[in-house]
């Protein structure tokens, strides 16, 4: 019997250690350009990446669900009111399934900057994102220039610096 | 023996590594991220019962959750 | 090969490909749990607090603190075969620190437990890391411990006991609703296992004798365990945990649990249920009693946790989020209530009190019926997050 436990126990630890090298990260890299976004926002009017062209973007991709999303939106409203003025936008992208989630979150923690809603994630799929919530750097080109995985305390600090060199450009 | 072993393994992840893509992506985690699917809520609360079961139980080990385990009797 | 020799593998592997697949991880939730525990079962009761305290700073160190305390007063079974009731008070002190590099959570804790007669130090240290799109959670841990023990009652008694730990958990993302967990720990004891307090029966002569039992002073455990959490279509989760234990002592023993929580969607309370069942054979020195002067084998012992049994709990729990959206520096905070019933049925330790040849009882030593009884469990505590 002991030496069944322990045969066992060798195929849990094989087939788990195999599982859990079985891992393959791939993403869209920086220097490239930023896949179009085409998606109703909150009046349920098209908003376009592209419509911001010519000015520098933060696409912030977030979830009511997830607990460091809520804590960096104030923030990023703080960081777009801050350079609105002067060619910079946020486009935050909702991808809760359902997109009423997202609306009342907004109601919790109201933000002035433009808001879409990726319900099917088609969008968050072509940006092959892997961390939630997930911050997209996009030049006045259009090109994607940073990508920021997560948010930890600071990390607004970080997002400040990379937008005010890209606005130098 | 364990070298070769640990070979394979090696071997396995090279391979592995670039066949299969993670099937649940960090974005459709809403369900998985709500409290209630949490394992171990409560760690004080659960270390308690795992102490309580170690106590009148003669089995011990692979409860879960962290710490070292408290030789007390 | 020894469980052990694997997890120490696995530890190679995991090192040896930090970099490589590992994705960002976070550190544990600031908070503060205030716990009142009671137990009351076979004539023993246990309650006291335990208080945890966890605080971060610089988002890459964790510091967390636990003071627990057992104040016992007992007059279990073996008291009432052949002891005297007594009290006492275990105090456990822990402090652990656990530190975020990037892509891996470094641990490492101490904890004290002291009794009057029973003095306990165990040092841990463990990593965890994600991967596989934090798909997969792997954590590694070793403990080791040395327990002093001593004996009220019976100066010269001055043992050791060195224990420890190997153990390898993984938590598995299997799809959007469906979490797996598998743990694995193998423990090896060396040293005075036994409890001073307990004795083996001897039957000589048709007249009962308590005598010390005689345990082996080695130990080797193997446990495996896996856990299922499922997230129903409406908000609500089912789990189930199966979990195989087999030791040197030749005790193997399993047990399964079942629950449900439900959180209610107008209110802000939530409630789970559970129901778990645990069996064990008994050791292979295990002897309710011994007839004639001699032990059939080099060792022998009646703790009743030794012999064939098997225990079934039902609980319940109720909590109450009062502080749901925060106040002040308080991001949340919380009460929970719960309660568990648990029954222990033996099936080869004999209640000795009902024989005829001590306390005047109706059976014949030996022929008694078997021990059983009922444990209540109650947990109250309060939680802080900030």
């Amino acid at each position: 019997m002991k030496q069944h436990l322990k045969q066992h126990l060798l195929k849990v630890l094989w087939v788990a250690v195999t599982l859990l090298f079985a891992a393959s990260v791939s993403a869209k890299s920086v220097n490239q350009k930023a896949p179009e976004i085409t998606l109703p926002g909150m009046t349920g009017k098209t908003v376009k990446l592209s419509d911001f062209r010519g000015q520098v973007v933060m696409v912030n991709f977030w979830a009511s669900w997830c607990e460091p999303c809520r804590t960096e939106m104030p923030l990023i409203e703080d960081i777009y009111n801050k350079y609105k003025k002067i060619g910079f936008t946020v486009l935050g992208v909702n991808v809760d399934e359902n997109p009423k989630a997202g609306k009342k979150m907004l109601k919790d923690i109201p933000v002035s900057f433009p808001v879409v809603f990726d319900s099917d994630n088609k969008m968050i799929e072509k940006y092959e994102v892997q961390a939630m919530p997930s911050t997209y750097m996009v030049d006045r080109k259009g090109n994607i220039r940073d990508i920021h995985r997560g948010y930890k305390k600071g990390d607004e600090k970080a997002y400040e610096n990379y937008i005010r060199k890209l606005l130098r450009e | 023996m364990n070298f070769i072993k640990l070979l394979t393994i090696f071997a396995m992840i090279n391979l592995a590594g670039c066949a299969i893509k993670p099937w649940v992506k960090p974005y459709e985690r809403s369900y998985l991220a709500d409290p209630v699917m949490s394992f171990d809520p409560d760690p004080v609360s659960s270390s308690y019962m795992h102490h309580v079961y170690q106590a009148r139980e003669g089995a011990k080990g692979a409860e879960g959750g962290g710490g070292g385990g408290c030789g007390c009797n | 090969m020894l469980i052990s020799n694997w997890i120490k593998i696995g530890l190679l592997v995991v090192t040896a490909s930090l970099h490589l697949f590992a994705n960002a991880t976070v550190l544990p939730e600031e908070r503060a749990d205030v716990l009142y525990h009671e137990y009351d079962g076979d004539g023993i009761k246990i309650s006291g607090p335990s208080v945890l305290v966890r605080k971060n700073f610089l988002d890459k160190i964790s510091v967390s603190a636990n003071h627990y305390v057992d104040t016992i007063t007992s007059a279990s079974i073996d008291v009432r075969s052949f002891g005297s009731p007594y009290e006492e008070e275990r105090t456990q002190q822990s402090i652990g620190v656990d530190l975020l590099n990037e892509k891996s959570i470094i641990s490492f804790s101490y904890t004290n437990s002291s009794e009057n007669d029973y003095e306990a130090n165990t040092y841990y240290f463990g990593i965890s890391q994600d991967f596989f799109g934090s798909m997969t959670n792997v954590s590694l841990g070793f403990a080791i411990g040395d327990d002093e023990i001593r004996a009220t009652g019976n100066e010269e008694l001055a043992e050791k006991m060195d224990r420890q730990n190997y153990r390898l958990s993984i938590s598995q993302i299997l799809t959007k609703k469906l979490i797996m967990g598998i743990n694995i720990e193998t423990v090896t004891e060396e040293g005075y296992l036994q409890n001073p307090y307990r004795k083996s029966r001897f039957i000589v002569g048709g007249s009962t004798q308590f005598r010390d039992e005689v345990y082996p002073r080695t130990k080797t455990s193997d446990a495996v365990s896996i856990r299922l959490k499922y997230h129903l279509p409406y908000r609500a989760a089912v789990h189930t945990e199966f979990r195989y234990y087999s030791d040197s002592w030749d005790i193997d023993a399993r047990n399964i649990e079942f629950g449900y929580t439900h959180p209610l969607e107008e209110y802000p309370l939530s409630f789970e249920v559970k129901y778990r069942f645990y069996s064990q054979n008994e050791a292979e020195f295990f002897y309710d009693s011994i007839i004639g002067d001699q032990s059939p084998t080099e060792f022998h012992g009646r703790d009743k946790e030794l012999s064939e049994y098997e225990s079934t709990t039902y609980g319940v729990g109720v909590r109450w989020d009062f502080l749901p959206d925060g106040w002040g520096f308080l991001e949340r905070a919380s009460v929970s209530l719960n309660y568990d019933l648990i029954e222990f049925t033996y099936e080869s330790f004999r209640d000795a009190t009902q024989s005829d040849a001590g306390d005047g009882g109706d059976y014949v030593v030996g022929k008694e019926p078997f021990f059983e009884f009922d444990a209540n469990v109650i947990r109250f505590f309060f939680t802080a997050v900030y």
